[in-house]
């Protein structure tokens, strides 16, 4: 178990910045999602982590020993590949042992460690397979198996999941959980999905073109996202915006006005956005906004209208019951103290206070 | 259909091949017929059995100094292409892209515009009419093909497994033996076939670079059985096809590793 410590780290491929100037504590034994939208340097950053790529400029530490230097195979770290990068002229068994032989470890104690490490993933019956007769649950796994095996203090993924269908990837997204639980160590994780970001992680990173956009708990960042940019990325649908005018407590938009209860502060311009999650919008008989339906998609239990309104696009959630048809005008309403106010340019203003 | 026609076409001149080294006359019938009327192993007797004039045994002196040339071109060729193309394929250095066209350039050369200098340096380094010069000017002709050959194998490699295995604490020298070289098997197998073949069959620098009877391979025998007054073409037939034999049996042997697909599996498609 290890703290990662990146300090002002640049990266550059090309002449492109990849990679500008992030500034990121890891702590020991915590799990850290990172989300952002592709392209956005993930991938870059668990590489230069792994020291599979060079940083251009600033610190990469582990446990406290600044590693710039050193070698990958040096900085005690394990990197699940996303294509899994299973050996396939090697058996599962093999495969797990491969690190393991390299170290020179005892061959008792490599046994000993590729039975455990079998047994925690359910591999005991595939060791002597090769990766082509494996399903993707199974490589995944293998690939896992393959880190797990070497306790390493870093744990580095990029998107092990992403290839594999829903039920297993529930599946394993329990068993990574499970895992973490179980060895304790640093995780930094990697993916696209918004679930797994909110149910993994201890904290989650959010980037945008190589910039770490804000970290922190995944519901601080729900409920308190820093700027637009996190408001919108995270929770699906995303983040209504709409823009409007503020006045002392009241925020008035085309068509529409509402008021905070607490006091915005002051100091930036009269023109804000003002942000609404769907969830916290209701389809009613009366409310602050009207909007004609555009589409309507139907989720079960309840659904989201999505509407043109005069002020822009805008998306509620409608109930159980609720009959919305598509070309209908509805109105809107919004759950008490449910604004959060961004300044024109995306920095946060103000969220709402009653949150858990 | 057209794959019988095919079939017959390229195995005709063989049979009549065989039918020369089988039958009893020394002359070339004019037949069409490719089938012997009589058998007799005579001829490859006299192959097999010949001396030169100080008596000693002239076809496994032949056979030998083939074996050793050919594979001796197959392991400096190999070892060379192999570290060659790995280099071309991962990594960007200067004068790599130059250095891949210079490889396809030459190869459109023929061999024999190259048998002047390649003499000339022969001579210099005092190789001349030596089996060790002839592998090092075989290893060197066929290294280009070799180099593109190999280099378009490692490509289809991903990168990914040895970045894999230099995590799981391998030198990046670990990473090519232990894993680049396994996948690489076929193309491996391909490359030694190619380049053992090469020297194998090969005549005029042969006949050119050796002139120590003791020192001939085969082809160059072979050719000496080409009389100046009088051709054994019986004795010919029986020759080629007794030359022929060790390079099928080496193409049945590696035909296992020919097949390709050692790299499924591995990373998802
Ligand atoms: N070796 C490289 N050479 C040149 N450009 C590169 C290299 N590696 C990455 N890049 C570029 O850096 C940027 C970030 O790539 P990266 O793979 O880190 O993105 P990512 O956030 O992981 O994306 P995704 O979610 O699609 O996996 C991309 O624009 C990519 O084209
Ligand atoms: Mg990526």
């Amino acid at each position: 178990m290890a703290e990662v410590s990146l300090k002002g780290i640049r990266k550059t491929f090309e002449g492109n910045p990849v990679i500008k100037g992030v500034d990121l504590e890891v702590g020991k034994g915590e799990f850290l999602v990172m989300v952002g939208p592709s392209g956005c340097g993930k991938t870059t950053l668990l590489r230069l982590i792994a020291g599979l790529e060079r940083v251009d400029e600033g610190t990469v530490s582990i446990g406290g020993r600044v590693v710039n230097d050193v070698q990958p195979r040096d900085r005690d770290v394990a990197m699940v590949f996303q294509s899994y990068a299973l050996y396939p002229h090697m058996t599962v068994r093999e495969n797990l042992a491969f690190g393991l032989r390299l170290r020179k470890l005892p061959e008792a104690e490599i046994e000993a460690r590729v039975k455990d490490a079998a047994a925690l993933l359910e591999l005991t019956q595939l060791l002597d397979r090769r990766p082509k007769a494996l399903s993707g649950g199974q490589r995944q796994r293998v690939a896992m198996g393959r880190a797990i095996v070497r306790r390493p203090q870093v744990f580095l993924f990029d998107e092990p999941l992403s290839n594999l269908d829903t039920a297993l990837r529930v599946q394993m997204r329990g068993e990574l959980s499970r895992l973490h639980r179980r060895l304790g160590s640093t995780m930094v994780y990697v993916t696209h999905d918004q679930v797994e970001a909110m149910t993994l992680a201890t904290r989650v990173a959010v980037f945008n073109g190589g910039v770490l956009q804000q970290a922190g708990p995944p519901l601080e960042l729900y409920h308190r996202p820093a700027n637009r940019f996190v408001a919108t990325f995270l929770g699906s649908p995303a983040m209504n915006l709409l823009p409007a005018r503020r006045d002392g407590k009241k925020l008035a938009g085309k068509g529409f006005a509402v008021e905070v209860a607490s006091g915005l502060p002051g100091g930036a311009g009269p023109d804000v956005l003002v942000g609404f999650r769907p969830q916290e919008l209701e389809v009613a008989s009366s409310g602050f906004i009207k909007g004609e339906v555009e589409a309507v998609e139907r989720l079960g239990f309840d659904g989201y209208a999505f509407l043109e309104t005069e002020a822009g696009k805008l998306c509620a959630r409608f109930g159980k019951g609720v009959e919305v048809a598509v070309g209908e005008t509805v109105s809107v309403e919004a759950a008490r103290d449910a604004v959060h106010v961004f300044t024109a340019d995306g920095t946060a203003l103000r969220h709402p206070a009653n949150l858990g | 259909m057209a794959l019988a026609l095919v079939c017959a076409a390229t195995l005709y001149p063989v049979l009549w091949v065989v039918k020369l080294a089988l039958s009893p006359s020394e002359s070339l019938s004019l037949s069409a017929n490719p089938f012997p009327q009589e058998v007799t192993f005579r001829h490859f007797a006299a192959v097999l059995g010949a001396s030169d004039s100080a008596g000693r045994w002239l076809f496994g002196r032949n056979l030998l100094a083939s074996l050793t040339v050919s594979a001796a071109t197959t392991i400096i060729g190999l070892a060379l292409a192999v570290t060659a193309a790995y280099a071309l394929s991962r990594f960007r250095f200067p004068g790599r892209e130059a250095g891949l066209q210079t490889l396809l350039i030459s190869q459109m050369f023929p061999a024999t515009l190259m048998l002047i200098p390649i003499y000339a340096i022969l001579q210099r380094l005092h190789l001349l009419n030596s089996l060790g010069g002839l592998a090092l000017v075989y290893s060197t002709t066929s290294l280009p093909f070799c180099v593109w050959m190999l280099k378009g194998y490692f490509d289809t490699i991903p990168r990914d497994l040895e970045e894999a295995a230099v995590m799981d604490g391998a030198a990046p020298w670990q990473a090519f033996v232990l894993i680049v070289l396994p996948l690489a098997k076929p193309a491996l197998a391909v490359t030694a076939l190619f380049s053992f073949m090469t020297a194998w069959n090969e005549f005029i620098l042969a006949a050119t670079l050796l002139n120590d009877a003791s020192l001939f391979t085969l082809p160059v025998a072979l050719q000496r059985l080409v009389g100046e007054y009088r051709v054994e073409w019986g004795k010919f037939a029986a020759g080629a096809i007794l030359v022929s034999v060790p390079v099928m049996g080496l193409f049945f042997a590696l035909q296992k590793h020919l097949v390709g697909g050692l790299t499924a599996g591995g990373v998802k498609g």
